[in-house]
């Protein structure tokens, strides 16, 4: 029995990975819509979670836990310097502005030569494993869950449903989105370094506009009435092209086309269930 | 005049040309019921909007509890103890009606992070706590048994006692309300008129914006009369029914002219 | 050197504004942010490519051909994805997610039928060549993109505030019920704009193409990123802005690349547009800031 499971294990090692790393990253990104804001750079924060992550450990033997934390704290401080201007604008803003972001760091990373320029970094030491990501994907859901069942819960929910009413209520508009972003950006850095250390390769095309709308598709499928929303859109749109061999190389078009159907046709996602409701049960 | 709790002074805005509000001055005293009147388009509700914050004035101050308001956002405002209803209801649609005005007990509940986080006894307390605060507003406002039910589903006249309920929730010092009844039918407004008569008994003051005079005449202690974005009259609802200028704005002059013929 | 540099940069911004009409057009009538807009683009390019390679048209055909395919194919694509969006009414963040999915598929179905290699136009369009005036070297296609520009921006003015049906679009910009109400039939301006967008991109798409003589279906999400730079630093829905936006961009990137390094040039959309977001946010031109009260 344990045999078999580690057979198991060992052969779909890269997708259990993957599912773990993309959950993650469908929750940074549920954090943002949480309180009605789109933003588009979590795959940014991701590559720069990944990239700050490795050159640590590649170029200069930081141990793993150390660089953990500055792939946290650096997309943290750079959605803080985007974020911060945006706030008092319409949404449509942040969505270009970090839509922007992910394009220059794109470019960016491209002509680092340091990191490897357009040939990306190598060597990255096999550090994350099983029980980082699905450690982290716990710790990251249960807080999650135990916020969303409080009166910062019930606020995110005001925020997202009537933005202006939400103020009238006292909620600090300003302070709530910011604190979304920059949550949303440190959880996107974790995956990032998560990727990175599973994976001996990072190259800069991976944090680009396809991967940013990927993770969007997670959280629409999913729905982003709770946590374990965009968590199951994750698991499904990542098993599936493994499932279904022939749609593998669609995946994109498949990722587009279920964000046009789910936006048009299914705007509650999968998992229209509210978290933490009291009453209002239809 | 009693304790000035809302002070509002020369108060102006502008809005590309033209002038919404022009050096309007009022004072709403603690714990009565004052009305700001005026025909459409006259300025209440931009009034409404520059005093909670929702829009910022290109002159003058307003002051609650003698501290200036000017610049602060609305969130500060409310929490320094000014709440609003808004003229067309803006209800929390999916959410229950009890988590609605737990909603608008946002800065009433105590919480910290650290606690949410790891779900201590203290939170759990403090969440049972506002629930049962926010049971109490609804028992209030008359809404106890529709607190289960989705806010989007309730009857146009429940919907608005939810938002003063919401309103009631953070606590206010002044309570501001925008056209409470609108669109209801008279039963609905006699409940209504007990409702804030009822507001009054819990030590608020009360700023209404109303079209119905009936509801104005016999619930306000004060009313302010604005037209074309300036204050015209002012006093006890008895002297501003009779007001010339007043009949005039509302009925034009050949009407007012005809009636102090009569008089 | 810095005379040629300018005129550059102002050739090149004049494609950008172009481009950004368009994007502009869309959002400060029908109040949305389409970024399939950047897919009309890349339409435009291959429809004279095709135009020209096997129907054999002159370019001067081919570009007003490209466009009106390009306005047509908006239209459908508009409609199916924006259609219903309207009719519920929808937060102004769902034509945003909506067309970005659409942007993915599009392109993905795009590049699987073209594949990503880079096309260029037959030789026989090019026989032109340059002309140089007092030491500046101006080529025929420059030429074409001014001219161009020219006539769209000048038609477009016109049409906005002399006729009365550029009175019903403003209308209908301002206020989509009233106006809808006072017997504007919305349906067809929706379509007109969206037409007219569609075929603003694809025009812009060709001048491009025509200009760097490479088309490959990627070349409109590149277009995007300066496309917001120029939008937000004109105004939301300000074709003026639009115009001296893409001016601005097209001489800042060449002289970026003329005297710094030519791969920062794509940075400096960036830069433009968190400048704009930090300083004035609401553009050179801007009235209102897009907000939903």
């Amino acid at each position: 029995m344990m045999h078999a499971l580690e057979n198991f294990l060992f052969t779909y090692q890269s997708l259990i990975y993957a599912l773990g790393v993309n959950s993650l990253l469908a929750l940074s990104m549920y954090v943002v819509l949480a309180v009605g804001q789109l933003s588009l750079g979590q795959a940014a924060f991701m590559g720069v979670g990944a990239y700050s992550s490795a050159l640590l450990t590649v170029k200069f033997g930081v141990p793993f836990p150390g660089a953990l934390v500055v792939a946290a704290a650096a997309p943290s401080l750079l959605a803080f310097v985007i974020g911060a201007p945006t706030l008092r604008l319409s949404g449509v803003y942040l969505a270009i502005a970090t839509i922007g972001l992910g394009e220059v760091l794109r470019i960016f990373f491209l002509n680092w030569d340091y990191a490897g320029g357009a040939l990306g970094l190598n060597g990255i030491p096999e550090q994350a494993g099983f029980i980082w990501i699905f450690g982290a994907l716990a710790i990251a859901l249960t807080g999650l869950v135990a916020i969303c069942r409080s009166r910062v819960g019930r606020a995110m929910e005001a925020i997202r449903a009537d933005e202006a009413a939400a103020g009238v209520m006292g909620v600090n508009l300003p302070a709530y989105k910011l604190a979304a972003l920059v949550v949303s950006a440190a959880i996107a850095g974790v995956a990032g370094a998560f990727n990175a250390h599973v994976s001996s390769f990072i190259g800069p095309n991976e944090y680009g506009f396809d991967a940013v709308v990927t993770i969007l598709s997670f959280a629409l499928l999913g729905g982003i009435g709770s946590p374990f929303g965009p968590v199951l859109g994750a698991l499904v749109l990542t098993a599936l092209p493994e499932v279904l061999r022939p749609l593998h190389d669609y995946r994109l078009v498949i990722n587009g086309f279920i964000i046009v159907c789910v936006v048009i046709y299914l705007p509650g996602g999968l998992l229209p269930w509210r978290i933490g409701r009291i009453g209002a049960r239809k | 005049m009693s304790d000035p709790l809302l002070e509002v002074e020369d108060l102006s805005v502008r809005f590309r040309g033209l002038t919404a509000l022009s050096g309007v001055t009022f004072t709403v005293s603690k714990g009565s019921v004052h009305g700001l009147i005026g025909p459409n388009g006259a300025g209440k509700t931009t009034a409404f909007n520059l005093i909670s914050g929702m829009t910022p004035q290109t002159s003058g101050t307003v002051r609650l509890n003698g501290t200036a308001l000017d610049g602060l956002p609305t969130y500060a405002r409310t929490a320094r103890g000014l709440a609003r209803t808004f003229q067309n209801v803006r209800m929390f649609r999916e959410m229950s009606a009890l988590e609605n005005v737990m909603a608008g007990a946002h800065l009433r509940t105590p919480g910290k992070l650290g606690a949410i986080l790891f779900r201590l006894p203290t939170f759990r307390a403090q969440e049972k706590q506002a629930v049962a605060q926010a049971r109490e507003i609804l028992s209030f406002v008359g809404l106890a048994d529709q607190a289960e039910r989705p806010g989007g589903d309730l009857a146009y006249g429940d919907q608005r006692r939810l938002e003063i309920a919401r309103a009631l929730a953070s606590d206010p010092k002044l309570l501001m309300l925008d056209e409470p009844a609108a669109g209801m039918n008279p039963s609905e407004k006699l409940g209504l008129i007990d409702l804030i008569a009822k507001l009054r008994t819990r030590g608020l003051a009360l700023l209404l914006v109303e079209h119905d005079m009936h509801f104005v005449m016999k619930l306000c202690d004060r009313i302010t009369v604005l037209n074309f974005g300036a204050k015209i009259a002012e006093g006890a609802p008895l002297d501003v029914r009779t007001n010339p200028t007043v009949i005039e704005a509302y009925l034009g002059a050949k009407v007012a002219h005809g009636l102090e013929a009569k008089a | 050197m810095l005379a040629q540099q300018l005129l550059n940069g102002l050739f090149s911004g004049a494609v950008y504004a172009l481009f950004a009409l368009g994007f502009t057009l869309m959002f400060g009538v029908l109040g949305v942010i389409n970024l399939t807009y950047g897919f009309y683009f890349s339409t435009g390019a291959f429809v004279a490519l095709y135009a020209t390679q096997y129907l054999h048209m002159p370019i001067f055909v081919a570009l007003p051909f490209a466009a009106v395919v390009t306005g047509l194919i908006a239209i459908v694509i508009d409609d199916l994805l924006l259609g219903p969006l309207r009719r519920a009414k929808a937060p102004e963040l769902s034509s945003l997610m909506v067309t970005l999915g659409a942007t993915l598929l599009l392109y993905s179905l795009m590049t699987a039928w073209f594949t990503t290699d880079i096309r260029r136009f037959p030789p026989a369009v090019f026989n032109g060549g340059a002309f140089e005036i007092e030491g500046l070297r101006i080529t025929l296609s420059q030429i074409l993109i001014v001219v161009t520009v020219a006539i769209i921006v000048g038609g477009l003015a016109f049409l906005l505030q002399r006729t009365k049906l550029g009175l019903a679009i403003r209308a209908l910009a301002e206020n989509g019920d009233t106006a809808q109400l006072m017997g504007v039939n919305a349906g067809g301006i929706v379509r007109l704009v969206s037409f007219i967008s569609g075929a603003l991109g694809g025009a812009a798409g060709v001048l491009i193409g025509l200009n760097y003589n490479a088309i490959q279906p990627y070349m409109g999400e590149m277009m995007m990123l300066k496309g917001f730079a120029v939008i937000i630093l004109g105004g939301l829905g300000d074709i003026r802005g639009a115009v001296l936006a893409g001016l601005i961009l097209g001489i800042l990137e060449t002289l970026t690349a003329g005297y710094f390094a030519s791969s920062m040039k794509d940075a400096v959309g960036f830069l433009l547009l968190v400048l704009t977001l930090w300083l004035r946010p609401v553009g050179l031109f801007g009235r209102v800031v897009a907000k939903r009260a």
